[in-house]
């Protein structure tokens, strides 16, 4: 039973102004697994290393169930973590990594040897417990790791980029088998990566991390549906949503064409001047005969669907736009093409923050404006 | 991409290759050669070895058998091979005890104004040894230290400690981060972390650092005759000993220089085992 709580924490490097983790206030809840993510630099392994004990905090404090383990030593919190590089002892065999740490804790060397078998068994890894770290494959070795942290049975586990070492077939795989771990085992994850696939796929929730100060910590659906910013936006979704500053003209105008909004949104926009954002996912965005004029740039045929890399104009400048499309898809690049948006549509102001969401469409100019 | 480089390129590497071959033979058989020639010449009779060079003579251990022979009143083989292996040994141990935390305190986790503690520890080093004979001397007179195994002990260790701290602590910064801290955060203290961790991934940086020492301390020749050049000489001193004022003496040096010698090869075939050892063991990824 232990939850994860960190109350404006904050670290500052050592010959810098600008924290690195920013007044950071997370609850994580038992048995969770959160995962933090942000491009590189946005301070997400600083925060998991202030969780570990391997980061001294300048502010604030952090709780690992009600303990309050700021100034806790490492080997004092009962945490276990998993390094990008695996960080396996080189010169220890399988099973004595996995071992290292009960046998730092004083566990008998019998129940020591059981715990290990029964982790090896769960990773598969049993005809390997004699063998030295370098004479493992990659996926074994990222297997090692997870079982040095599953022997402990630690309050929480740390994982930074674990999978990343990892080639893209076996990341996938690996991906849904620490999910499934961590559900069998319970135990409370905080969970690094800078891949927002990795993170939709596998958290009950995703902390969003920039320049050391989390943007948003939700669902991963409603990160994607409902993202506070302009940056959680941008962030999340492959291929990225469609991102287009419109100015404070009223009506907003994109390209040549008007957009209009249904609902709520066109209120909740006349009542704010000044410029703003609009956003549209691929999926928002159909090729056909719209009011929105564009050239395909390429053609990027999965065959389940189809994404169009588009090139329009909007006021005098070239403007890039996605579109996901569904086979078959007939168009060639060069095709002139027309664009209509058909789902939600977002609209945040000059500060990033979302004013309104809402279903919008495309409007051909009336005459009188050109 | 291609896997095949044109043939031109291939015929140019091997003959640069075989070029640099040849050099590093070259090179390595005119170092080689001085050791070569007196080891040749320790199995000679005086007569054969300062005539005209010979490839070709009738080999005998009668020189050896002079020079470990123990006349009274004069430093034996025997004593000054034991003052030998006690001065180096204990002095290499300190050495090592001493530069171990230092390099830990250096690299691993600095301590702060580390740079300049660095620079400290060489800047012992700008000093010719001559300059501080006199005070050294002086010093080990008052302490009644001279004449004594203790002085070369301390002085050899002195001598020793800045280059070991310097050597091990660029050896422990190569000990990768991330299993420091994972051994730390598995629940080992500094002592865990030294013995089950560090320790043995630097072996082989700490293997060189000894060897190091052991034949600096070993070949030490300046101190040991000028502070102690009666009881508890080394082997160095001894070896001086088999010069004799007249009469051939080059096949009898030569045979005590080969005695002299032989620990140093024997101490730096142990420690080679142990490097190579160690570093096939260090691969991480």
């Amino acid at each position: 039973m232990t939850s994860v709580r960190y109350d404006h924490a904050t670290r500052t490097y050592e010959g810098t102004s600008i924290p690195a983790v920013d007044s950071l206030s997370l609850d994580i809840g038992d048995g969770e697994l959160l995962v933090l993510v942000g491009p590189s630099g946005s301070g997400k392994s600083t925060a998991l290393r202030m969780l570990a004990g391997l980061e001294a905090l300048d502010g604030g404090t952090i709780y690992i169930g009600d303990r309050n383990v700021s100034n806790v030593r490492p080997r004092d919190r009962d945490i276990a973590m998993v390094f990008q590089n695996y960080a396996l002892y080189p010169q220890l065999s399988v099973a004595e990594n996995m071992g290292f740490a009960l046998k730092q804790q004083k566990v008998p060397k019998e129940q020591r040897i059981a715990r290990v078998r029964e982790a090896a068994r769960v990773l598969d890894l049993e005809p390997y417990l004699d063998r030295k770290p370098k004479h493992l494959s990659g996926g074994q070795r990222q297997r090692v790791a997870m079982g040095r942290a599953i022997v402990r049975r630690p309050a929480v586990y740390l994982m930074d980029e674990p999978l990343s070492n990892l080639d893209a077939k076996l990341r996938v795989q690996t991906r849904t088998e620490v999910v499934e771990l961590q559900a069998r085992l319970g135990v409370t994850t905080v969970y690094v990566t800078h891949d927002q696939v990795e993170a939709m796929t596998m958290g009950d929730r995703v902390a969003v991390l920039k320049d050391g100060v989390l943007q948003q910590c939700d669902a991963p659906g409603t990160l994607y549906h409902e993202p506070e910013n302009v940056f959680v936006a941008g962030f999340i979704g492959s291929p990225a949503m469609n991102l287009v500053e419109v100015g404070d003209e009223r009506p907003l105008q994109l390209g040549e064409a008007t957009v209009e909004f249904d609902g709520p949104g066109e209120a909740a926009l006349a009542e704010r001047a000044g410029p703003v954002t609009v956003g549209f996912r691929p999926e928002a965005l159909e090729v056909g005969d719209g009011p929105l004029r564009a050239q395909i740039r390429t053609v990027e045929d999965l065959g389940s669907e189809v994404f169009v890399h588009l090139a329009a104009e909007h006021r005098g400048e070239p403007l890039a736009l996605v579109s996901k499309m569904f086979p078959p898809f007939d168009a060639s690049p060069g095709d002139n093409v027309g664009l209509q948006i058909t789902g939600t549509t977002h609209v945040f102001a000059e500060d990033g923050s979302r004013i309104a969401s809402t279903g919008a469409s495309l409007r051909a100019r009336a005459l009188e404006h050109r | 991409m291609s896997a095949t480089p044109s043939p031109v390129i291939v015929g140019e590497r091997r003959w640069v290759n075989r070029a640099f071959g040849l050099l590093a033979w070259v090179v390595g058989l005119i170092f080689f050669f001085p050791v070569f020639w007196m080891v040749l010449n320790s199995f000679k009779s005086e007569q054969d070895a300062n005539t005209t060079p010979k490839l070709f003579f009738h080999p005998t251990l009668d020189r050896y058998r002079d020079v470990t022979k123990s006349a009274t009143g004069l430093l034996s083989f025997g004593e000054a091979f034991a003052n030998s292996a006690v001065v180096v040994l204990v002095s290499t141990f300190i050495v090592l005890a001493l530069a171990i935390p230092a390099a830990y305190a250096l690299a691993i986790v600095p301590v702060k104004k580390w740079r300049d503690i660095l620079f400290f520890f060489i800047s012992t080093k700008f000093l010719p040894v001559v300059a501080s004979i006199l005070p050294i001397w002086i010093l080990a007179r008052n302490l009644h230290v001279l004449n004594s195994r203790l002085v070369l002990i301390i002085l050899y260790t002195g001598i020793n400690l800045p280059l070991a701290v310097w050597m091990l602590r660029s050896f422990f910064q190569e000990v990768p981060r991330e299993l420091i801290e994972a051994a730390e955060i598995d629940g080992a203290g500094l002592r865990g972390q030294l013995t089950s961790i560090i320790l043995p991934l630097a072996a082989p940086g700490i293997a060189a650092t000894g060897l190091l020492c052991v034949i600096f301390a070993w070949n030490e020749f300046f101190y040991a005759v000028q502070l102690n050049p009666v009881d508890g000489s080394t082997v160095p001193i001894w070896v001086t000993t088999n010069i004799s004022t007249r009469g051939a003496f080059l096949a009898k040096l030569s045979a005590a220089s080969v005695l002299a010698c032989i620990p140093v090869v024997l101490a730096g075939w142990i420690a080679q085992k142990r490097m190579i050892r160690g570093l096939a063991m260090g691969a991480i990824k």
